[in-house]
């Protein structure tokens, strides 16, 4: 039986992504032009992210409530599609430049991104472990790209063993709510009683694999190992699309298991102030700006856990309170992904071939050697200190609001400080880049010019960490809206 | 043009004039120095010039804000860009757009790379100061509050001296610790009244309409008061202060001194005062505490130094509590010290580090013992920073008199102990600056390479004339100023007035008009008040 023709169109994003992941692998053995792929993956990207656009026109569940078609899933997927398309733009000269497949590299990150979407737009538990396991079985692959690399196959093997252990808590935690409430249809479970040891046992195992996946504390060892062996653009996509995916899975078990949001709020709270503490101690004393970065993303992760601690407490109150703390996560998950994406970008172009030039030293003089290059290295870093006219400040800000708004003091108050923590090691980076003089050779070496697709992303990250950080009106409006999340 | 300027818009073209000359500096060809200097020169005095046409826009005794631009911003919270100017920070905003320019000068010769990035930072750092003094929505003050420490860090950064990295990141961290309190501050503050908009809430406060707990306003209070007192900085916040200016080039040492360091007390009256006078009341004898223990510390750790630049830096810390303990002391008369001081601080004290600047260009030390007899060999330059020194210490006819006169007296009315311990400050600072001067330029030429050093060529006679009529016209002309900034003390005054329980305190001729009960109140008060102030011995 052939499924009606709305079910179609909710996961035509997916659908396309997968599809031009396929014709990539399919077509690899026949055509010789390596560029040809980033062609085709370009095309399925952008094609998959504007089919996002037909989704959202026909909301309501799909496949008999597998699959939840709503504005929140239509946030989730253009982000998660802008990621490929910044990714697969940012990584073409990259592969270039290593003597990387292109073809299987685009299917991979194609596939992960059907994933995300899966994950970011399904209302069934096991239909989220699908995309859960699409995108990650693909990053475990991606982590280990670069094959003569010891450090990227050992961050695949890390990835892998660990990823999968979180995976197995993930889905013994699904088996679990299926026991105590005969069902894994979220939109199932608001009657279920909260007070069942069962349920409780199987929500905490959930939150413990959806915890490994946005590396939060204690669950955030892999982070930086991972995020450092990875091929660069690679670690752009870890930190921007499988984070806001799986953040995504956990709003909506928020929005429809109430038991949900009273049983986590404590555990929400402790996660937050541990991941804030271990990612920004642990940058501190970071040279490598890869790992400084991947200890950055750790700290941002505390960050938006704040606002879901925010969430659950609001959940409580009223219903419908919580909008703004929601919004708060939505667009802190937009401006870090720009961001996110600019930096590594910049990272992976200044790394050069072997990804040699990754230590702080090497950043020294840049504003001198390539002034655009520190400039927006710079403003990206702001953005993630935190600083006004950046997106990342109303990101904070909002956060903060949710926080202050939910009478969380303490968290706002460790938020603050951990921001101080924070502003020392991107200031750092700042300094060394504007403030220290780099060695002889480095500044006689030749100017590297960043390929035109490589510009063309960091314009578009930089010019959207600018806009959103004035004008962050249409955006908030769209998420503000009440049905938000479709119950 | 006037009506160009009188369209409403004077305030936003005040703000971004500097940044549309940035950015035009950046997109210029970075080798033409001279070229470079002359477009930031034009930029800097046509924004001084175009802020002098806010003195039109501000008629006298007319109270609140004047040439107010008010536009949504953005919706959801509803913040708005609002603008306006009245009596305080009119002068404040002229007084940075008259630093600019002099900085530009000052750094005409001394600044000799990356020369383009340079001018781009102190326009950026212009921006960011007028923005904060005429923004009047406390999201849009704390945007600029921010954005203005990256190009204050960067010329410290960059063009400073050996420690200036050091310098530079300790001065963003004690900032940005004391500002995202602020920011938490900012928004308990929306979620008690719904608006970000300072005069809404000032009058909200007034009317009574927002009524804090004494424990969440004093909350509130002290996550503002600390964001202001590192700027200010205010004893023991000042460790900072020292590091930046003596590694900071001679304009960022000039803007830093001249108006950075307003900015905190500045946003003591406008903040703390109006928003939170319970608050400020009970704060008051801590706070009066600590500026006195400012003055004179400052004055005593400026008495020892060695280096003449750190001398001028910790004469700043003794000044700046000249300010606060005016701002705290609630009188219309101390008020309006406090803001003759600020601007007067920031020329005398401008001059002062532009002098040191001129030294150290010619020597390349701040070690007074290094120098010596310097009148022989160069005794314009001589008589010019005899002329800063003594605005400085405060010689009636100069400006420092007034501001630190009026302190003094306003403070006296009210605490006349808090009056003749900070006293102390305006003794000592005569014994720091004469006797650094002494040892300076006085005496025999010591050291060989001294005999030699050229006088102030014309550039430099130049600023510091202008600079020193200005010093002499504030002595005199000091009623031009205070008829300008009268009603906006007042009003400030008046905010704080209607829960003034030191009322009491005043001299006795004033108590019998005071109620029965009013008097039992105010005699627990200064029980309390005396408590306090031995709490704190």
């Amino acid at each position: 039986m052939f499924p009606r023709t709305d079910d179609i169109l909710r996961v035509l994003p997916e659908l396309i992504w997968c599809c031009f992941g396929m014709f990539s692998m399919l077509l690899q053995p026949f055509i010789k032009n390596r560029h040809f792929f980033t062609t085709l993956a370009l095309v399925g990207a952008v094609g998959g992210t504007g089919a996002a656009f037909v989704a959202g026109a026909t909301p309501g569940a799909g496949f008999y409530g597998l699959i939840q078609s709503d504005v929140f899933s239509f946030f989730f997927r253009l982000l998660v599609g802008m990621v490929a398309v910044l990714v697969i733009m940012a990584s073409d000269s990259y592969l270039d430049r290593e003597n990387l497949p292109h073809a299987e590299f685009f299917a991979l990150v194609l596939f992960a991104t059907a994933g995300m979407g899966v994950l970011s737009s399904a209302r069934e538990l096991l239909t989220a472990f699908i995309g859960l396991e699409m995108s990650s079985i693909s990053s475990y692959i991606l982590a280990g790209f670069r094959r003569d690399s010891m450090k990227s196959s050992e961050a695949s093997l890390k990835y892998f063993l660990l990823g999968s252990f979180a995976t197995g808590f993930f889905l013994y935690g699904i088996a679990l709510v299926y026991g105590a409430t005969g069902t894994t249809n979220l939109s199932r479970m608001d009657e279920v009683d909260p007070n069942s040891n069962l349920l409780k046992l199987g929500l905490s195992l959930i939150l413990i694999g959806i915890g490994f996946k946005v590396a939060a504390a204690p669950f955030q060892i892999w982070t930086p190992d991972v995020y450092e062996g990875a091929p660069t653009p690679v670690t752009a996509l870890f930190s921007a699309g499988p984070k806001a995916a799986a953040f995504a899975l956990l709003l909506r078990i928020f929005a429809s298991v109430p038991a949900a949001t009273h049983f986590w709020f404590w555990a929400l709270w402790v996660l937050a102030i541990l991941t804030m503490f271990a990612g920004n101690l642990g940058a501190l004393l970071q040279t490598n700006v890869k790992r400084l970065l991947a200890y950055s993303s750790i700290a941002h992760a505390g960050y938006i856990l704040v606002a879901f601690a925010a969430v659950t407490f609001m959940s409580n109150d009223l219903n419908g309170g919580a909008t703004p703390a929601y919004a708060a996560v939505l667009f802190y998950l937009l401006s870090y992904a720009l961001v996110k994406i600019g930096a590594f970008t910049i990272v992976s172009e200044i790394g050069g071939t072997g990804e040699k030039n990754l230590s702080l030293d090497d950043y020294a003089g840049l504003a001198q050697r390539q002034p655009f290059a520190a400039a927006t290295l710079s403003l990206f870093l702001l953005s993630l200190l935190g600083l006004p006219v950046t997106a990342g400040f109303f990101g904070k800000f909002y956060i903060f609001k949710a926080a202050v708004n939910s009478h969380l003091m303490w968290l706002a108050v460790m938020m603050a400080i951990n921001s101080i923590i924070g502003a020392y090691y991107y200031l750092r980076l700042i300094v060394v880049m504007y403030m220290k003089e780099g060695s002889a050779e480095a500044m006689a070496a030749p100017v590297v010019r960043f390929p035109v697709a490589v510009n063309v992303v960091l314009a578009i990250t930089a010019i959207g960490t600018v806009y959103f950080g004035l004008f962050p009106n249409q955006v908030l409006n769209f998420i503000l809206q009440p049905n938000l999340i479709a119950r | 043009m006037s009506s160009l300027f009188q369209g409403g818009h004077l305030l936003s073209i005040l703000i971004f004039f500097p940044a549309v000359g940035a950015l035009a500096l950046m997109l210029l060809r970075g080798d033409d120095h001279i070229f470079i200097r002359r477009i930031a020169l034009i930029v800097s005095v046509a924004e001084f010039l175009f802020s002098l046409l806010l003195l039109r826009g501000i008629p006298l005794n007319m109270g609140g804000y004047r040439l107010e631009e008010n536009a949504q911003w953005i919706t959801t919270p509803p913040i708005h860009y609002h603008l306006g100017v009245d009596g305080i920070s009119l002068f404040l905003v002229i007084l940075t757009t008259f630093l600019t320019p002099i900085s530009v000068l000052a750094s005409w010769s001394s600044i000799g790379h990356r020369v383009k990035e340079f001018f781009v930072m102190l326009l950026m750092l212009e921006v960011g100061v007028v923005g904060v003094f005429l923004s009047l929505d406390l999201f849009l003050f704390f945007l600029f509050w921010e954005v203005m420490l990256i190009p204050m860090a960067m010329l410290i950064g960059i063009w400073g001296h050996e420690r200036r990295i050091y310098a530079a990141v300790k001065f963003v961290l004690y900032t940005m610790a004391g500002s995202i309190l602020m920011l938490v501050g900012i928004i308990w503050l929306y979620n008690a009244t719904g608006t970000f908009d300072l005069p809404i809430i000032q009058q909200m406060t007034q009317t009574g309409t927002l009524v804090l707990e004494p424990r969440a306003e004093m909350l509130l209070f002290l996550a503002f008061f600390v964001a202001f007192a590192v700027k200010v900085p205010l004893f023991p916040l000042h460790t900072w202060l020292p590091d930046a200016h003596v590694e900071a080039p001679t304009a960022g040492s000039v803007m830093l001194a001249g108006v950075l360091l307003k900015m905190g007390t500045y946003g003591m009256m406008r903040f703390c005062l109006p928003l939170f006078p319970e608050a400020a009341h009970r704060a008051a004898p801590w706070v009066a505490a600590l500026a006195i223990i400012g003055i004179i510390y400052g004055a005593l750790v400026a008495l020892v130094q060695p280096n003449l630049k750190k001398l001028v830096a910790y004469s700043s810390v003794s000044h700046l509590g000249f300010v606060v303990l005016g701002i705290f002391a609630f009188r219309n008369i101390s008020m309006q010290g406090a803001v003759y001081q600020m601007l007067a601080h920031g020329i005398s004290t401008g001059a002062l580090f532009l002098l040191v600047g001129m030294l150290y260009d010619r020597r390349h030390t701040f070690e007074i013992s290094e120098y010596g007899g310097l009148a022989t060999p160069m005794p314009k330059m001589a008589a010019f920073f005899m002329f800063a020194a003594l605005s400085s210490l405060g010689l009636p006819i100069l400006n420092g008199f007034v501001g630190e006169y009026l302190i003094l007296l306003g403070t006296y009315q009210s605490h006349w102990q808090w009056a003749s311990w900070a006293a102390l400050g305006v003794i000592l600072s005569a014994c720091y600056l004469l006797w650094s001067y002494q040892r300076v330029f006085f005496g025999e030429v010591t050291h060989e390479k001294n005999k030699t050093l050229p006088d102030a060529s014309g550039r430099e006679k130049f600023i510091l004339v202008t600079m020193s009529l200005v010093m002499l016209w504030m002595g005199i002309g000091s009623t031009y100023f205070t008829r300008r900034t009268a009603t906006a003390s007042q009003t400030v005054i008046d905010q704080v007035e209607p829960q003034r329980p030191y009322e009491a305190g005043a001299p006795a001729k004033v108590i019998p008009a005071i109620t029965a009960t009013g008097a039992v109140n105010s005699l627990s008060d200064s029980k309390q008040n005396s408590a306090a102030e031995s709490a704190n011995r």
